[in-house]
């Protein structure tokens, strides 16, 4: 009997000790094969995509850049603080993720407005306080048109004016998650609670490659 | 064939009337369990991205709409706030909202009442249906 329970013991062990360690985001993006030459030698080489650098005004009206995310990882999307529609459902989720990491240096939150016309920084702030962000962890951020549809490209989030749609502007509500080198590593559905479930998990699974 | 299509729908709705007034509200009558079902389609689509899947509001941003006081206070305005919108300070469950909830002018009386019967038997306490009658006479007169 007790040989039975340690060999269960045992076999469940060995099986947790393995589990996680197996599994990796991928890198997301059309990537791009290079040839270098290195020492003579020619050698292939891939890049991914990765976000370029940027500077935003917050919530705070204070100018940040890309700087303030290094030795980060971070989740970004797009809203609009009147949005009627799919973002107060997407920063509901966001701010599951926000809770669930609240505390922890090495996980941030960057939220694009797309409507530089009234979101304000004062209007960002009173927004993000409503909803319950008290620290610097989540960043609410504003800049000018090209800029900010320029970036949305490169998170692969697709956002455009359009008077024809409750609002005034069109975009999808993607919770995008960024590594420490600024590659997409994985694109969630923030309308969806099962893909902000995944999002938590993928948190966890990146975190653990910078341990 | 027909006929037993028939009673398996039949049978069908039954179920879902009864476990659907039973997660709640007992004593719902048919036409009651039957408008609330219609009514949680449509507040899925129009109300819930901002009130919450159990009316529990999102922060201070959109207030909750399970304070039974106000339901059932504000009986005669709640298809007014619906059709028009609202906007200034307003106390929910002690807290202070002021945000503008935006007009939506696009759903008919049916609509309404469907939608209004759900929020005030399933986050109210309310027990009849809000009909359609109802939802006509109270627009007459919005604030
Ligand atoms: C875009 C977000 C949004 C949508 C969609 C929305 N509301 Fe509201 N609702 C609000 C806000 C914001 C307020 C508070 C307005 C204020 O501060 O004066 C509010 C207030 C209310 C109130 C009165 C206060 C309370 O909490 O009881 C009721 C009732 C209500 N809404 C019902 C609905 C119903 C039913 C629907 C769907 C048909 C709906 N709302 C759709 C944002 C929204």
């Amino acid at each position: 009997m007790i040989k039975n329970i340690l060999a269960v013991a045992t076999v469940s062990l060995a099986f947790l000790a393995c589990q996680p360690n197996s599994k990796k985001l991928p890198i997301i993006g059309d990537r791009e094969v290079v040839e270098k030459v290195v020492d003579g030698k020619t050698v292939i080489d891939t890049i991914y995509p990765a976000i370029p650098n940027f500077e935003f005004l917050n919530q705070d009206s204070v100018l940040i850049s890309d700087k303030n995310f290094e030795n980060k990882i971070y989740v970004a999307n797009f809203f609009f603080t009147h949005c009627p529609s799919i973002c107060p459902t997407m920063q509901r989720n966001l701010l599951k993720a926000y809770e669930k990491f609240k505390g922890n240096s090495g996980v941030a939150f960057l939220s694009h407005s797309i409507d530089f016309k009234h979101d304000q920084p004062h209007v960002l702030k009173s927004y993000a306080s409503k909803l319950g962000v008290d620290n610097d962890q989540w960043q609410f951020v504003t800049g000018s048109k090209a800029d900010i549809y320029g970036i949305s490209d490169k998170y692969l989030v697709f956002t455009k004016e359009d008077e024809n749609v409750a609002g005034g502007y069109d975009h999808s509500g993607y919770l995008v998650l960024i590594d420490h080198e600024k590659h997409i590593r994985g694109v969630y559905d923030g309308t969806s609670e099962e893909e902000t479930e995944k999002l938590l998990s993928d948190i966890d699974i990146l975190l653990a490659e910078y341990k | 064939m027909k006929l037993v299509c028939t009673l398996l729908i039949f049978g069908l709705m039954i179920i879902g009337f009864a476990q659907l007034s039973s997660c709640h509200n007992n004593n719902l009558n048919i036409q009651t369990a039957q408008y609330a079902v219609n009514g949680q389609k449509l507040y899925k689509i129009h109300c819930q991205n901002c009130h919450g899947a159990k009316g529990e509001g999102l922060g201070k941003l959109y207030p909750p709409l399970t304070d039974k006081n106000f339901l059932s206070k504000n009986r005669n305005q709640l298809a007014c706030i619906i059709k028009n919108g609202l906007k200034g300070e307003i106390v929910i469950n002690g807290e202070t909202f002021n945000q503008n909830m935006p007009a939506l002018s696009t759903l008919n009386d049916v609509d309404i009442a469907y939608i209004l019967t759900y929020v005030t038997t399933h986050f109210g306490d309310a027990d009849s249906t809000f009909s359609q009658d109802e939802v006509a006479q109270s627009l007459k007169d919005c604030k």
